[in-house]
């Protein structure tokens, strides 16, 4: 009746997983209750859950991302002790299947679950606000993608509770990921729970890629897009070449562990290496697919601040476009130490170097756009400019390791670990933490704390260095990834230093807590009147914070690069929207296909993890006939009269003019 | 070699910078024993050398710039509308490009000059050995001298070793950091490494592919010796050790952790050719 599952799925043995659990479900159970009895269901329901608009499903994206950072760095402090604790003969408080399932866990919701979110969270927000548009070009697709994506996430964090997590790392090798040697339900969890976030994330980067190639502001040639938007346009251009890719090489494994099939099996004529080698053909374009819009944040934030155009936009575009090209010829560099052959190994080891020229021009452009700036130091120049210094050591390191003889001895060490901690770190983390600050007001009309924001960095950017820059010099030491303990017990200082830097990152999340609880309760002294905070340069910041439903009541026409500066400056000014009688506007309606869906495949993924297939096929006709509803249903629109337009831009004056 | 191709004054610099601080530790990648590892020590630190002068003034404008640029600043020149030089972009891609043609040659004839399949040039004829990686822990058979040894390599030193490498069960990579290279091992699949140790002593070595629960103690130690010494450890083994047969292997392969280091007299010729191709054979199935 319910296939692999019984009561010993639930460890009932493993107090550190109970006591998670309970804390977990008692947060959750207090969450729902407060909701209930507030009754903000019928807002929570209209407004967020089934919305489709693209501002609330970015907004949505980014709070999960932040809530699973949580969950992922628990995993990674719990780490940070063991190997602080199990040094010479010593093992540690957790066991190696324990710790396997906490790396795996880890890796897999930093990349999908925080990184991922984080990102397509602010393409979802900013894009359609720089181009100038009233939404994306498939809302209602928009929020299908987001819900796919939480699906991933209950599925993902339902494996602490019933069952296990794979212990394959995070990309799940064969043939360790076969059902030969890893006969339990954890590699399902980690299958079935990708494959739904992963239809998610291609079907928002068909969104946004369409979005961007489609629908832009009269006038907005794409030599004038904000470079945000160009960033935008090339991640999800490889989203959407990469993650088929993805999905069809875990198909195939699913095939392998479900039916038998020997694509990647060490037997019958299987291949372990082709899975190696298609699962980093997403894998090399899926590091651009997350740096690219945080390089687009930063070019944003250092135009605004330093208070002058982007320096060389056309090699920033070059560049941006360059890097997503190049991004798919390079995979092989994950696996030199495959004995591939010098030949190959050169060439790809050539690639990736040459990947390294049009990253150190936009280094280059930005410390340019710096010069000559009359630079404001708020919250996000502070990330910017520990990035720019932090992510050349990341880049450093990783031309090194490009050097296939190099990477003979660092590949798979601690020094590789610190790499990509250094860029996803320095590069990814420290970009959505400037974007997150950067549109915050935008979002929500009022700006977030900027003392406990500089704090936050503080913590972030020193916590960072302590935490990594040991582990380089562990890696050249000879220590390994993956190990669960270690002989050499005078590794054990170093491994204390990481455990304090792990400290000082987890008191920066604190801190974004308090951050955000703060300036929520303080908001009234910290409102956004004009729209424009920091004195923007591009379209999102022509219109009010937060912006109405419709975003622009009249479509702009934009004649120049940095649209909004060159109206600033322009003879006219900018006409406030009141000043125009407006036309009612028809807005697409809320939908529930989304979260009936997410219903659905969190059902159907569940029950193929534990073999339960009558529950599989509910699933399935679920989510099936949830498509079809969606793809009958009467064609209406809401429509937004031209009074209740007008009154908003009135409202809007009268509050700029009192302030 | 690189080691004698290029002899640079930055090397050293760099070498320093990087070395110094963990001169105290004599170990791992940074205090290499043979030829193999320290040509790739050579490499990694040319590359360091070559990148640290484009790095290090990036980060140091990066500041200076910053700091200057502040808006409270009155003495920094505002340029509101500057946007594009022509001869700062041309700077801006020459540099990364420079570096990159650089680095690109070293990486280019380091890949040849240190593939892991080719042959170490030396006088001494080569010791052949066969590496084999189960769950968990290593299997090492002296193809010739008919002699196995699980978790403890002993070499003799100064002798180029050849080795041929496949695993029994998942990927692991065989990896001595003090020696250098390192390689997979898969399953139906042979790899080639070839390594020297120059000196004596006892170097560790481990997987550095991670390969299941048993993983972290899948370490063994190379013991690199005399040649008299060796001959006398291989004559040890010859006469003390069990023999490694098809039932033997059998039970060995079992998955365990841990093993303490152990050695056979006689293996069964054509065992590494069994265990390569045994894949195909429909017996494998019964071994897990
Ligand atoms: C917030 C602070 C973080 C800390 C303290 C941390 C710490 C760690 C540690 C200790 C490991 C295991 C290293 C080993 O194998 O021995 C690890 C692995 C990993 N981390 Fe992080 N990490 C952090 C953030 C991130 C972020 C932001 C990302 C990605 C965006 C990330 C991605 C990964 C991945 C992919 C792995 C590899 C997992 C595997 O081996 O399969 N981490 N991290
Ligand atoms: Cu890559």
């Amino acid at each position: 009746m319910l296939g692999k599952l019984t009561w010993s799925a639930v460890p009932f043995d493993q107090p550190i997983i109970m006591i998670t659990s309970g804390v977990i479900a008692l947060v959750l159970f207090a969450i729902l209750a407060l909701v209930t009895v507030k009754g903000w269901w019928p807002y929570l329901w209209r407004e967020w859950i089934t919305s489709v608009d693209h501002k609330r499903i970015g907004v949505m994206y980014v709070l999960l991302a932040l809530v699973m950072l949580v969950r992922g760095f628990a995993d990674a402090i719990m780490m940070r002790s063991q190997l602080a604790l199990a040094a010479g003969g010593a093992q540690g408080y957790l066991p190696p299947e324990h710790y396997d399932q906490i790396f795996s866990a880890h890796g897999t919701i930093m990349i999908f679950f925080v990184a991922m979110p984080i990102v397509i969270g602010l393409m979802n927000f900013a894009v359609p606000l720089q181009l100038g548009i009233r939404d994306v070009a498939f809302p209602v697709l928009n929020n299908v993608s987001f819900w796919l994506t939480a699906a991933g996430v209950l599925l993902v964090n339902l494996s602490l509770f019933v069952g296990e997590f794979a212990r394959t790392g995070w990309l799940g090798y064969p043939p360790l990921s076969e059902i030969a040697y890893s006969p339990g339900v954890g590699v399902d969890y980690y299958l079935w729970s990708l494959q739904i976030s992963g239809l998610g994330t291609l079907l928002s980067g068909i969104n946004l890629t369409t979005t961007i190639l489609k629908l832009r502001a009269r006038g907005m040639g794409y030599m004038r897009m904000p470079v945000f938007c160009w960033t935008a346009l090339a991640s999800n251009l490889l989203i959407v070449a990469a993650f088929p890719v993805l999905t069809a090489t875990f198909a195939m494994l699913l095939l392998d562990r479900y039916c038998g099939f020997h694509f990647f099996t060490n037997d019958a004529g299987g291949n372990p290496m082709m899975y190696i080698n298609l699962i980093w053909i997403w894998g090399h374009p899926e590091v651009y697919i997350l740096i690219l819009p945080a390089f687009g944040v930063f070019s944003e934030v250092v135009a605004t601040f330093a208070g002058k155009p982007l320096f060389g936009y056309r090699s920033m575009v070059m560049a941006t476009m360059v890097i997503c090209v190049l991004s798919f010829v390079v995979w092989l560099h994950h696996f030199f130490t495959m004995g591939a052959g010098a030949n190959v190994n050169a060439f790809f080891g050539m690639m990736t170097m040459i990947i390294a020229v049009p990253t150190g021009v936009k280094v280059f452009n930005w410390l340019f756009t710096l010069y000559g700036g009359r630079i404001r130091f708020t919250v996000p120049v502070y990330w910017t400019l520990g990035f720019m210094v932090t992510f050349v050591i990341g880049g450093m390191t990783g031309v090194l390791m490009a050097i296939p003889p190099a990477d003979f001895v660092l590949h798979n060490s601690l020094f590789l670990i610190a790499h990509f901690h250094n860029t996803a770190i320095g590069g990814v983390l420290f970009g959505a933490m400037a974007g997150y600050t950067y549109w915050f007001p935008k979002a929500f009309g009022f700006k977030l704390d900027e003392r406990l924001g500089k704090a936050v960095f503080w913590c972030w950017f020193i916590g960072f260095y302590l935490a990594f820059m040991p582990l380089y010099v562990l890696g050249l030491l000879g220590a390994t990834r993956r190990m669960q303990h270690y002989p050499d017990a005078h590794w054990q200082p170093l491994m204390l230093v990481a455990l304090a830097g792990a400290v000082l990152i987890l008191c920066g999340i604190g801190l974004t807590v308090v951050q955000l609880v703060h300036s929520i309760r303080t908001r009234e002294q910290r409102r956004d009147r004009t729209g424009d905070p920091w004195n923007g340069r591009t379209l999102e910041w022509s219109i009010p914070s937060p912006p109405p439903a419709w975003n622009f009541a009249q479509l702009p026409r934009i004649e120049s690069n940095d649209a909004y500066w060159a109206m600033k400056q322009g003879a006219h000014g900018v006409e406030p929207p009141a000043a125009h009688s407006h036309a009612p506007l028809h807005l697409p309606p809320s939908n529930p296909t989304g979260v009936l869906l997410a219903f659905f495949s969190v059902v159907l993924g569940f029950a193929l993890i534990w073999h339960i297939w009558w529950m599989a096929i509910i699933g399935l006709l679920g989510a099936v006939a949830v498509g079809l509803v969606q793809a009958w249903r009467p064609d209406h629109e809401v429509v937004i009269p031209a009074d209740q337009i007008a009154a908003f831009y009135g409202r809007q004056a009268a509050e700029e003019i009192a302030a | 070699m690189l080691a004698t191709r290029l002899k640079t004054i930055p090397r050293t610099i760099a070498l320093s910078a990087i070395t110094l601080p963990l001169a105290s530790c004599g170990e791992g990648v940074l205090d290499p024993q043979g030829p193999i590892g320290k040509a790739e020590l050579i490499l990694l630190c040319d590359a360091a050398a070559i990148m640290l002068p484009v790095v290090i003034p990036v980060i140091l404008l990066t500041v200076c710039f910053a700091w200057w640029f502040r808006a409270d600043n009155v003495r920094a020149r505002y340029r509101p509308e500057w946007e594009y030089s022509g001869r700062i972009e041309m700077i801006v891609w020459s540099i990364p490009t420079l570096v990159i043609i650089f680095l690109g040659g070293i990486a280019w004839i380091g890949s040849h000059d240190l593939d892991p399949p080719r042959p170490i040039d030396s006088a001494v004829a080569p010791l052949e050995i066969d590496v084999v990686s189960l769950d968990w822990k290593w299997l090492f058979v002296y193809r010739h001298e008919n002699v196995a040894s699980v978790n403890q390599l002993v070499v003799p030193v100064g002798t180029p070793l050849r080795f041929r490498l496949t695993s029994a069960s998942v990927m692991n990579s065989f990896f001595v950091p003090q020696l250098g290279s390192q390689i997979y091992t898969m399953a139906g699949m042979a790899t080639r490494l070839n390594l020297q140790a120059d000196r004596a002593g006892t170097y560790q070595g481990l997987s550095a592919q991670f390969s299941g629960d048993g993983f972290s103690d899948m370490r063994f130690q190379v013991v690199a010796v005399l040649a008299d010494q060796f001959a006398a450890w291989l004559d040890t083994a010859k006469t003390s050790g069990g023999a490694l047969d098809t039932a033997a292997y059998r039970a060995f392969a079992h998955p365990s952790k841990a093993v303490a280091p152990t050695t056979f007299a006689h293996v069964e010729p054509g065992l590494f050719e069994t265990v390569l191709t045994g894949w195909t054979s429909a017996a494998s199935h019964e071994e897990h």
